[in-house]
């Protein structure tokens, strides 16, 4: 048990050493920093200068030593834009994407699992083949666009709530909707077909020949088996949708860490750009070695798989 | 010996083609990838206008159905004034460049590392597959985000970035494949017969993974064309004044809240039907092709 955790921790960081490492040296190879780092049309003093500001004009390995020890301090650097440090931006924007992330989580759950379990339950009937056709639907719709819509039918032409921006409860609904639609359909899949693996087991059919009606079969016996796998995958997706929120929150103005890689963009604010990008690969690193290890608790055959 | 390696080969071909040939082709994707290719080839003979210039005057016309709309202009114009049919009509031929050459970009790159992890191991698995693990954790469209914004917009940067972004997804798969695929009894008589391991890998491991390349390669094709819309809609895909999907799109979101309807729900129609048709396209492949991929 603990060798498999000690295993799985070492390749978690070898993977965040990967990941600082192929971000620094994309920056670096892909062209001279500070080009990104001033204003178009700056002179070449004030490019020197730069150089010299960041320890650009070091050794190599001498400008990742700096950038990981700067970076276990927590420090990414300066937003130019902003004029304060990126990790206070970041914290600061972190919550509204989590609470997006949450929001959008809901309705994935409330539209994906009642939809999956009826699927299971009448499976290659009308209901089933209406969900295959909303999964399909699901997959292939840009969230943004899906975004865009609502706007249009429920900002333009409705008026029922607010297009952009964060604040009241209403501001909330459209993109977490809209980021949310993607998820359910991926949810949806994955309850029908643990809701059918679960229905063909021995206690279920214990349990009709007990001779218990259907609903109370499924609603008590299968739904909280079939449940398990489901909540796993909610669980890292979770984590998913706080980084993946980027052209959702740009739709609708939300001020998360999405929006805020987006201003990076906009404003050539490459120090933002940089943290939003390490530490969403941080985080996801971090959320699958928990995931790894908790399976290991649950389940002791996977401690001795080598 | 050059006849039953012969009738081998002949007893295999026929049973893969009717194989596809019994079931039913799926009619619906096929029509709708087929009319956005043939669009895309022939868009200098099929567009009405010039898709990157436009007329002031004749700024957010309508579709020619609603009032102020003219058949000029049968799909509307936008700000600028230019055609939304024709902007259309050239947006299929970047979403095809750019799906297509990135699709096989990537499951060339991918299924390369794939086969030499799988089959070599040791070391060079290691650091694949590390590689691989790496990368699969940076969010692939935030990746593909930053990378963009690093090397700047431009369609065959886009091709790179998302070929660079979407590699590890086939690595991962096709190793896994290869990994069965050599302890297999016809690449234990190559190896006996004294092949080289090149010659292993090229002639009897890739003819025996290329199923699941294509059929990978052809779901991915949707994934990278949302990607593409993504990178363009956030202003680091395709430049202005190129008509790609997702550029409109954004151009379009200033006018939708004064009602400018057209310019985000044509776009994003097509955007829609082009992945849709993928999709079906690699659900149905992949239960012919691979019946190894069919729980996936």
């Amino acid at each position: 048990m603990r060798r498999y955790i000690l295993r799985r921790a070492g390749y978690a960081a070898l993977s965040l050493l990967l990941l600082s490492v192929t971000i620094f040296l994309f920056v670096r190879v892909t062209g001279d920093p500070a080009a990104l780092l001033v204003e178009p049309g700056a002179s070449p003093g004030d490019i020197a200068a730069i150089h010299h500001r960041f320890g650009l004009d070091r050794p190599i390995w001498v400008q990742y030593w700096l950038f990981i020890a700067n970076l276990a301090h927590g420090d990414l650097g300066q937003s130019f834009y902003y004029q304060i440090p990126v990790m206070r931006l970041y914290l600061e924007r972190l919550p509204n994407s989590m609470i997006l992330a949450a929001v959008a989580m809901a309705f994935s759950l409330l539209i994906g699992i009642p939809s999956g379990i009826l699927a299971a339950v009448r499976v290659g009937r009308f209901w089933d083949q209406a969900g295959k056709l909303f999964t399909l639907l699901g997959l292939s719709m840009p969230s943004f666009w899906v975004g865009l819509l609502l706007i249009l039918l429920f900002s333009v032409t409705l008026g029922w709530l607010p297009s952009s921006g964060g604040g009241g409860p209403t501001h909330i609904v459209m993109p977490a909707f809209a980021l949310g639609w993607y998820f359910a359909a991926a949810h949806m899949r994955l309850t029908r077909s643990s809701m059918l693996e679960v229905l063909g087991s021995e206690y279920i059919k214990l349990a009709r020949i007990k001779g218990l009606p259907q609903s109370l079969v499924i609603a008590k016996h299968a739904f909280k088996n079939a449940l398990i796998p489901v909540l796993t995958l909610a669980g890292i997706n979770l984590v998913l949708m706080v980084n993946v929120a980027v052209v959702v929150e740009t739709v609708f103005a939300w001020p998360g860490i999405g929006r805020l890689l987006y201003e990076g963009i906009a404003f050539r604010d490459f120090p933002v750009v940089q943290g939003v990008v390490l530490l969403g690969g941080v985080m996801i690193v971090i959320v699958n070695l928990l995931v790894d290890i908790v399976y290991a608790v649950i389940d002791p055959r996977i401690r001795l798989e080598k | 010996m050059s006849v039953p390696a012969q009738t081998a080969g002949l007893n295999l071909r026929p049973r893969r083609l009717r194989l596809i040939r019994r079931g039913k082709l799926p009619w619906i994707p096929i029509l709708i990838l087929g009319a956005i290719v043939f669009v895309a080839i022939f868009a200098n003979l099929l567009a009405p206008h010039n898709p990157e210039v436009g007329v002031l005057s004749e700024r957010f016309r309508p579709p020619f159905w609603e009032a102020g709309g003219s058949t000029k202009y049968l799909l509307g114009t936008d700000q600028l004034g230019r055609d939304v049919l024709s902007r259309l009509i050239f947006g299929a031929r970047i979403s095809m460049v750019v799906g297509f050459t990135a699709v096989i970009f990537a499951g060339a790159v991918g299924t390369f590392l794939g086969i030499i992890s799988g089959y070599l191991g040791g070391w060079v698995d290691q650091v694949i597959m590390r590689l691989t693990d790496t990368w699969l954790a940076l969010p692939a469209l935030t990746f593909a985000i930053f990378l963009a914004a690093i090397v700047g917009p431009s369609m065959w940067n886009i091709v790179i970035i998302l070929g660079a972004v979407y590699w590890t997804r086939y690595a991962r798969v096709i190793r896994g494949e290869v990994l069965s695929l050599k302890e297999r009894d016809f690449v234990r008589l190559a190896i006996v017969a004294g092949c080289s391991k090149w010659a292993i890998m090229w002639r009897h491991i890739l003819p025996n993974v290329l199923n699941s390349a294509i059929v990978l390669g052809t779901l991915m094709l949707g994934v990278v064309i949302v990607a593409e819309a993504s990178l363009s809609f956030l202003g680091v895909g395709v430049p202005p004044p190129q008509p790609a999907w997702g550029l409109m799109l954004a151009d379009g979101k200033e006018g939708l809240m004064v009602g400018y309807w057209w310019l985000t729900v044509f776009p994003g129609v097509c955007i829609m039907l082009m992945v849709l048709s993928a999709n079906m396209l690699g659900d149905w492949l992949r239960v012919r092709l691979d019946p190894q991929l069919r729980q996936l």
